[in-house]
């Protein structure tokens, strides 16, 4: 009995170290795929989560994935909710070799509940066109990286679009414009910045908020009319979208007068609407389209064998999809720039990664490397700055299709820095935080 | 105050609770015959409607896809009184209410695993635009397309008051209601009666799908339509078609009102809540609603 036990007691060391040596060896990088399919804001989820993972497997098909190192993942459903997702963060962020590459929380809310786990966990957490703006001090957020364009950067460029439209952003004085926003902290993200235009511009500015999930606003829009605003920013959500265009339909407001925010100019959010989205404007930090060479790159070596993850491929080039591959594009291309450093053809850390993030220079002639040319903005990234982007472009739904309608709108910096930085100092004051000294990190 | 604007928002927001009350129907037919608070009629309503407008897309009729939705509804109704009711016969009501939350997650999954995620734009024929002569007379917007979903709601509390005044079936449906021994003891078949009521639960299910679908598009957020009806019931009662549309009609008419004159003293998005401050004021003083049964308990 005690031989037997003995054996098994050898056995059982025998084998685990094993495994951790040939673990140690695994070349894989592992990506939480922590988003939403099921729920009621399952269309921009499983769109996002689609385009993401199927640009990591058209790497590891074309390309053995990063310099050799394949990308791995483990899908966690968090249905928006911000308890599930810290669950899911929880339960992925030790997985694979290295740990978590970064997280992708796909929700302002969760990535709220991540920045201080992220940050002592050494794991970045990347909000890609969403989360908390003043998180682009790098400085005071090491490990938060709202990139690509900020919900503040997003609104300076939607007014001074105003501007333009109207001949002038002088013709702003006066103007009336009407904030619709979803009773969510990410709806009211952005009413600072906001009042902050409405004073500098000398047009008037009034927030109204629709209450969670949106599918009623009868009262809003019938105050809206009494306002008789020039534009309606629409600050919607899922359901919220689409209920809000044919709303301003039965309160005979122009839809073209309607600027979104990229959170409700999809797909998904104009269809509903029927015949009362035509016209409707939308800002982006992508477009929609299936003749970019990354998405015909994932049409040959993912579709084409019967391995991708949209049932409905008429999804794939749709505005979150493609979305989902500049999340994908973002993600490796972090993972490659800290290959450079760390060690090429090996698994990252968080760490590593972090540092592959805040130097990376996606510009013109990256991105059309990475056969997305127009597909995203040119991206540069820092220790202080984790926007990097800044731009906007706007499109308009033609019934059938969202057309581009501007070229990169950039966003008014000059307003957008200061706050964020008054902001996060005050963040850093209230965390005993000592931000970091940028000049020092190499 | 600028009188026609209050008027706007005044029928705007009857119309709206005319909506509410077709969602609050489907709860007041399964309560009345069966005594069960049905929490998953939201998920019925977003089964049918997505069911419905994925048959319209795969090529089938508008009328053919009205008729197989309604038989899927049929069948749902049938497999819900065997599978969840029928082994629960005689158990509490908390149980029974219980059952219908588990029933709620199962409808709301199985309907995306089906027929997906993605939401669906519905045409019902009706465009959802100010009528025109109206506005232009008196400067109200008023959509037609609200004034159709009343006159549905009309006709489906018509046709539901005939039936359960006028048929054989309806007639148990009332007895059943009353008392479930008696009915038994007269030889009226309960599990039938069930199996009836939820079926006609999941066509007025349907309808309302219908309506809200035209409207905001089929999607998941269908399943939240519930949460507006529950004030509805609190202020109507449980058992009374007709405390379902007045309900409604005060719901609606009170929370648009609230929202346009009080909201923006208060920061504004008040309607979702306001809603239940009128219905708990009723409750206070009417506790089994305004057309509900007053339950008198000798002791």
């Amino acid at each position: 009995m005690k031989r037997t036990t003995l054996m098994l007691a050898v056995g059982t060391l025998a084998a685990a170290g094993f495994t951790g040596q040939a673990w140690a060896q695994v070349k894989e990088q592992f990506v939480p795929a922590s988003f939403y399919w099921v729920g009621p804001y399952a269309p921009g989820g499983s769109g996002i989560a689609g385009g993401m993972l199927d640009y990591f497997k058209m790497l590891n098909t074309r390309d053995g994935g990063i310099n050799g190192v394949k990308l791995t993942w483990e899908k966690c459903e968090t249905e928006y909710n911000n308890a599930r997702g810290v669950e899911c963060y929880e339960r992925l962020k030790k997985k694979g070799p290295t740990g978590a590459t970064l997280i992708h929380p796909l929700s302002t809310g969760i990535t709220y509940s991540l920045i201080e786990k992220g940050t002592t966990d050494k794991i970045p957490i990347v909000s890609v066109g969403y989360g908390r703006t003043d998180a682009a001090d790098g400085r005071v957020f090491p490990y938060i990286f709202p990139i690509i364009t900020t919900y503040w950067s997003q609104n300076t460029a939607k007014i001074k679009f105003m501007g333009q439209k109207m001949g002038g952003m002088d013709k702003l004085k006066g103007a009336k414009i009407v904030n619709l926003y979803h009773g969510s902290a990410y709806g009211k993200e952005t009413i600072p910045v906001l009042d902050a235009q409405a004073k500098q511009y000398g047009f008037q500015v009034t927030h109204i908020e629709v209450s969670h999930p949106g599918n009623e606003q009868q009262a809003q829009w019938l105050q809206i009319r009494q306002i008789k605003p020039d534009w309606v920013i629409l600050r919607g959500w899922g359901v919220m979208n689409p209920t809000a265009l044919k709303a301003a339909q039965r309160a005979g407001y122009p839809r073209e007068k309607i600027i979104g925010v990229w959170w409700s100019g999809a797909e998904e959010d104009v269809i509903p609407a029927g015949d009362a989205a035509k016209g409707y404007i939308a800002a982006g930090f992508n477009v929609s389209g299936s003749n970019y060479p990354v998405v015909q790159d994932i049409q040959k070596h993912v579709y084409a064998k019967g391995q991708g993850e949209m049932e409905d491929k008429s999804r794939v080039g749709s505005i979150y999809y493609n979305r989902g591959v500049v999340f994908g594009m973002i993600t490796t291309e972090a993972v490659r720039k800290a290959q450079e450093r760390y060690g090429k053809g090996q698994p990252m850390t968080g760490e590593q990664v972090r540092w592959g993030l805040e130097n990376l220079n996606m510009d013109e002639a990256y991105l059309k490397n990475l056969g997305a040319t127009g597909f995203m903005q040119p991206l540069k990234m820092s220790c202080a700055d984790h926007e990097g982007g800044g731009q906007v472009k706007f499109q308009q739904w033609d019934g059938k299709q969202w057309k581009v309608i501007s070229d990169w709108i950039s966003s008014d910096q000059k307003l957008v820095r200061p706050m964020i930085e008054a902001s996060a100092a005050q963040y850093a004051k209230e965390k005993g935080i000592t931000p970091r000294d940028c000049s020092k990190e190499k | 105050m600028n009188v026609a604007f209050f008027f706007e928002v005044l029928i705007g927001g009857l119309l709206a609770g005319v909506m509410y009350s077709l969602v609050a129907l489907g709860f007041v037919l399964i309560y009345k015959a069966s005594g069960v608070f049905n929490f998953a009629q939201g998920a019925m309503v977003f089964f049918a409607a997505l069911t419905f407008i994925s048959l319209v897309e795969r090529g089938l009729n508008f009328w053919l896809a009205l008729v197989v939705t309604l038989a899927v509804m049929v069948v749902l109704g049938i497999a819900i009184e065997k599978v969840v009711l029928r082994p629960l016969v005689n158990q509490p009501p908390i149980t029974l209410f219980m059952a219908t939350i588990g029933l709620t997650f199962v409808l709301e999954g199985l309907s995306q695993l089906v027929w997906g995620s993605q939401p669906h734009g519905l045409e019902l024929g009706i465009q959802d635009v100010p009528m025109e002569w109206l506005s232009q007379s008196t400067g109200i917007n008023i959509s037609q397309f609200d004034i159709f979903a009343a006159g549905v709601a009309g006709l489906l509390v018509a046709v539901l008051a005939l039936f359960f005044q006028y048929t054989r079936i309806g007639r148990a449906l009332r007895a059943v209601a009353d008392d479930h021994q008696a009915a038994l003891s007269v030889g009226i078949p309960l599990k039938h009666i069930w199996a009836i009521v939820w079926s006609v639960a999941g066509f007025v299910a349907l309808v309302a799908g219908l309506m809200w679908g035209a409207r905001n598009g089929v999607q998941y957020a269908l399943t939240f339509i519930a949460l507006k009806a529950l004030p509805v019931l609190i202020l109507g009662g449980f058992e009374s078609v007709l405390g379902a549309i007045v309900g409604g009609l005060i719901i609606g008419a009170s929370e648009k009102l609230a929202e346009v004159y009080i909201g923006p003293m208060v920061g504004g998005g008040i309607e979702s809540w306001f809603a239940y401050v009128v219905a708990l004021l009723f409750l206070l003083v009417r506790p089994q609603g305004l057309f509900g049964e007053k339950i008198i308990d000798r002791v």
